[in-house]
């Protein structure tokens, strides 16, 4: 293939994504060019398949065979970003924006607004897109969608998720045309490293830095590689690119073989990603047909492929050298820096590794130019931050922003705030490795620095949110036991440390706590720290250093008065029964199976704390919220 | 290593000499032929482990130790339905913890656990990224989100039935 074959492809596709793009009034007299009065993009992202989407797609197939549609075009795209309400649906060109559908609704849609003449089914659009008034706005009008700005997710639900067509009309591969043509390696690196690109897989490392080193070091084979082991629980930023958008990741990965002088590239991907690893593998033989990878690329002269390697569960692979151990066939256990990878990587060969979300970014900053990219950010944090929202609030979904954007903005305007009336108390960001920022930091703003600077990192995205229900001790426990059970083992400080850290916090969650372990814990978290071979045993005590540090009141609450203020940990709590609340209805004494509660048919029931296991059973059956823990 | 007594059929046997040979002469070929063996045998059996060895010219213990530290490798067999509860931090946050226990206690066995009659098996991941659907469990891909613990006999009901 030439540059002129990839333009020519992009313009036969342009106004077919343009009609997803541009504002209303212009798209509907672009819709005409495109021989489709209206297309149907609904999301085929793990999310929303989850929750049936695919269904919600063969029932629209069939209605439309019915109903005689033959000028709407059904297009399954990556994800929209809005998981809580999935499966979404949007029409163009109206930007209608259908939520939580189902077969049924798809056939109603079908029926009334997809047919020839048809009008929008209101009820059945997500509530925020329709005015008091019953005035229908943009969805990107939304509070979910204002504050956003998508660089690294900019086709992510606007494109066929499985077409190399669709992407290069989006823009894909426009970059590595321009590279191949006009650009030497050293001015790929000097733009890249004057976009102020910092890596997004946690550590921030400036990447064109990164290609530099590998760039300079000798030898004549060399590496590209993606880390798309997305270990942080939480996070699923990297499989949403590779869902929604594969090729951004091949086209950026292919710039840096031509930059740094590999011919060869490999993707560690998660074998927990079953759509995202189908998807790699579609567009990366759709790219080898039309000779985007292989030899000879755009009539360059440049060889590059790439490889597909799958994950199998060990969170440590995330870290650049147990994920090369890994591709290389052996325990993904990591090892002493230096040598660095960019000298000794895979396969002993000179390697650059990047996240997927730092790859999404390269081709944009290559095609827009690093000034445009710079002025994106804070001082020392350029560009956009994808973000996976989950936990208690309302929006969960992925949003990106701009570096520097508050956590307020995140969690009350893109949010929606927290479900059921309920306080915000502290997000985790960066996962097991990072900590918590408690509701006093949240007006900072989100970048590398200002996190690092209150206890916490950026780490790959997750951002977890937490309400008053959440018990500090408790989920530090919880990461405890993850990063305990995902030590790989090979150094002491790591295996033993996790171990000893665990059982403390076990120790003080089991109401067994003494004033000193407070301070052995900072001890031992200090000597992990120094001492761990990689970044999962330095930075597994961060979450409950953190937790301590803005939370010490409800340490201290579970070690003198053996009481946990959030009601989580069970052995501080008892049960009781509200007397004025019980109807005497009997359901919680028929299941509580010790028989710990006592009480005649319509008159108050009472628990015996001494014989109560604390197993919850009557609380999940109390119909009059009666039952409380205290 | 394994307990269970292995039964492997013939055609099973010739599918993972096919799948050596495909990636026979590949730069890291083990963890590859494992991913494809435990599809094949449905979880990987000592046996399976020394025809791998022999056939790459490996080390049975170097087999052996790239399959022990992979989560997603099981060294005994899983049940006929298999079921997955997500204890990512989203879905924990959501008490994932709570539908787990249920399942357990449903069916009276734990996490990492098989039924006697093989018909279930339980396993507990991190993080399927469903986090919209939080907490979610897993049965032979099929996922179920929003879960509140009470929702748990009426799916494995199920496939009880089944």
């Amino acid at each position: 293939m030439t540059c002129e074959e990839l333009k020519k492809i992009a313009g036969e596709k342009a106004d077919l994504i343009n009609v997803r793009r541009i504002v209303r009034e212009q798209a509907e007299k672009l819709a005409a060019n495109t021989g489709y009065r209206k297309q149907v993009l609904v999301c085929g992202g793990t999310g929303c398949t989850s929750s049936h989407s695919l269904q919600v797609i063969e029932q629209l197939e069939k209605s439309f065979k019915e109903l005689g549609i033959d000028d709407v075009l059904i297009v399954k795209t990556g994800c929209f970003g809005l998981c809580a309400l999935g499966p979404i649906m949007i029409v163009y060109p109206e930007g209608a924006f259908y939520s939580q559908m189902t077969p049924e609704h798809a056939r109603t849609v079908a029926e009334k607004h997809l047919v020839k003449g048809g009008e929008l089914v209101k009820e059945l659009l997500y509530a925020e897109t329709v005015h008091k008034d019953g005035s229908v706005i943009p969805f990107s009008e939304i509070p979910f969608y204002k504050h956003q700005m998508r660089i690294a997710l900019r086709n992510c639900g606007v494109i066929a998720a499985e077409s190399i067509e669709e992407a290069i009309a989006a823009g894909d591969y426009q970059a590595l045309a321009k590279v191949l043509t006009s650009m030497t390696p050293d001015e790929v690196i000097a733009e890249i490293k004057a976009s102020g690109l910092r890596g997004r897989g946690g550590a921030g490392f400036p990447t064109g830095l990164k290609w530099q080193f590998t760039k300079e070091a000798k030898g004549d084979i060399k590496y590209v590689c993606c880390n798309a082991d997305e270990g942080d629980p939480g996070a699923f930023m990297d499989r949403s690119v590779l869902e929604g958008d594969p090729h951004t990741v091949l086209e950026a990965m292919t710039i840096a073989g031509y930059t740094v002088g590999a011919q060869e590239g490999y993707i560690y991907v998660r074998a927990e990603y079953p759509i995202a690893v189908e998807r790699l593998n579609i567009a990366i033989e759709q790219s080898r047909k039309l000779g985007l990878l292989g030899k000879n690329i755009l009539g360059s002269g440049f060889d590059f492929d790439i490889h597909v390697r799958l994950g199998a569960g060990a969170f440590v692979c995330g870290e650049e050298t147990a994920l090369m151990a890994s591709i290389e066939g052996k325990r993904g256990e990591p090892r002493p820096r230096p040598p660095f990878s960019a000298q000794c990587g895979v396969f002993k060969k000179p390697t650059v590794l990047n996240n997927v979300e730092t790859w999404a970014n390269i081709g944009p900053i290559l095609l827009n130019g690093s000034a445009w990219f710079s002025s994106i950010g804070t001082e020392k944090s350029k560009g956009t931050k994808v973000f996976a929202v989950g936990g208690k609030i309302n929006n969960v979904g992925l949003v990106e922003v701009p570096m520097g954007t508050t956590l307020r903005t995140i969690v009350y305007d893109i949010g929606g705030g927290i479900p059921d009336g309920k306080a915000f108390k502290a997000a985790q960001t960066g996962g097991p490795s990072g900590g918590c920022i408690p509701a006093k930091y949240l007006d900072i703003g989100m970048d590398f620095d200002n996190l690092v600077a209150i206890g916490s990192m950026m780490g790959s995205g997750g951002l977890i949110v937490m309400d008053e229900d959440t018990c500090m001790v408790d989920i530090a426990k919880f990461y405890l036991e993850f990063t305990a059970d995902e030590s790989c083992g090979k150094c002491a400080p790591c295996r033993i440390g996790t171990k000893r850290l665990l059982e403390l916090l076990t120790k003080i969650t089991d109401g067994n706590g003494e004033p000193e372990d407070l301070d052995k814990i900072k001890e031992l978290a200090r000597h992990m720290k120094a001492s761990s071979l990689c970044a999962l045993g330095q930075s597994a005590p961060n979450p409950i250093l953190s937790a301590m540090e803005h939370f010490g009141a409800e340490y201290e609450a579970h070690i003198y008065d053996k009481k946990c203020p959030a009601g989580v940990c069970k052995s501080l709590l008892n049960y009781y029964i509200e007397p004025d609340k019980c109807r005497g209805c009997t359901l919680c004494k028929r299941n509580c199976p010790v028989s710990a509660i006592s009480g005649e048919v319509k008159s108050a029931h009472v628990i015996d704390t001494k014989t109560c296991i604390k197993c919850g059973q009557c609380i999940a059956h109390c119909k009059f919220g009666a039952i409380v823990k205290k | 290593m394994s307990q269970n007594l292995f039964e492997g059929t013939a055609e099973q046997m010739s599918e993972l000499l096919k799948c050596i040979e495909a990636h026979r002469d590949e730069a890291g070929a083990l963890m590859p032929v494992l991913h494809e063996a435990q599809h094949i045998y449905g979880y990987l059996p000592a046996e399976v482990q020394t025809i791998i060895a022999e056939e790459l010219g490996v080390p049975l213990a170097e087999v052996y130790g790239v399959a022990t530290f992979y989560s997603q490798f099981s060294l005994s067999p899983k049940g006929k339905h298999r079921i997955s509860v997500c204890l990512g931090t989203a879905c924990y946050v959501k008490g994932s913890d709570k539908i787990l226990e249920a399942i357990e206690k449903e069916l009276r066995i734990s996490c990492g656990e098989c039924t006697p009659d093989k018909k279930f098996s339980i396993d507990s991941c991190r993080c399927v990224g469903a986090c919209g659907l939080a907490p979610v469990m897993i049965v032979d891909g099929e996922v179920y989100g929003k879960l509140s613990a009470k929702d748990v006999a009426g799916i494995l009901d199920g496939y009880i039935k089944d």
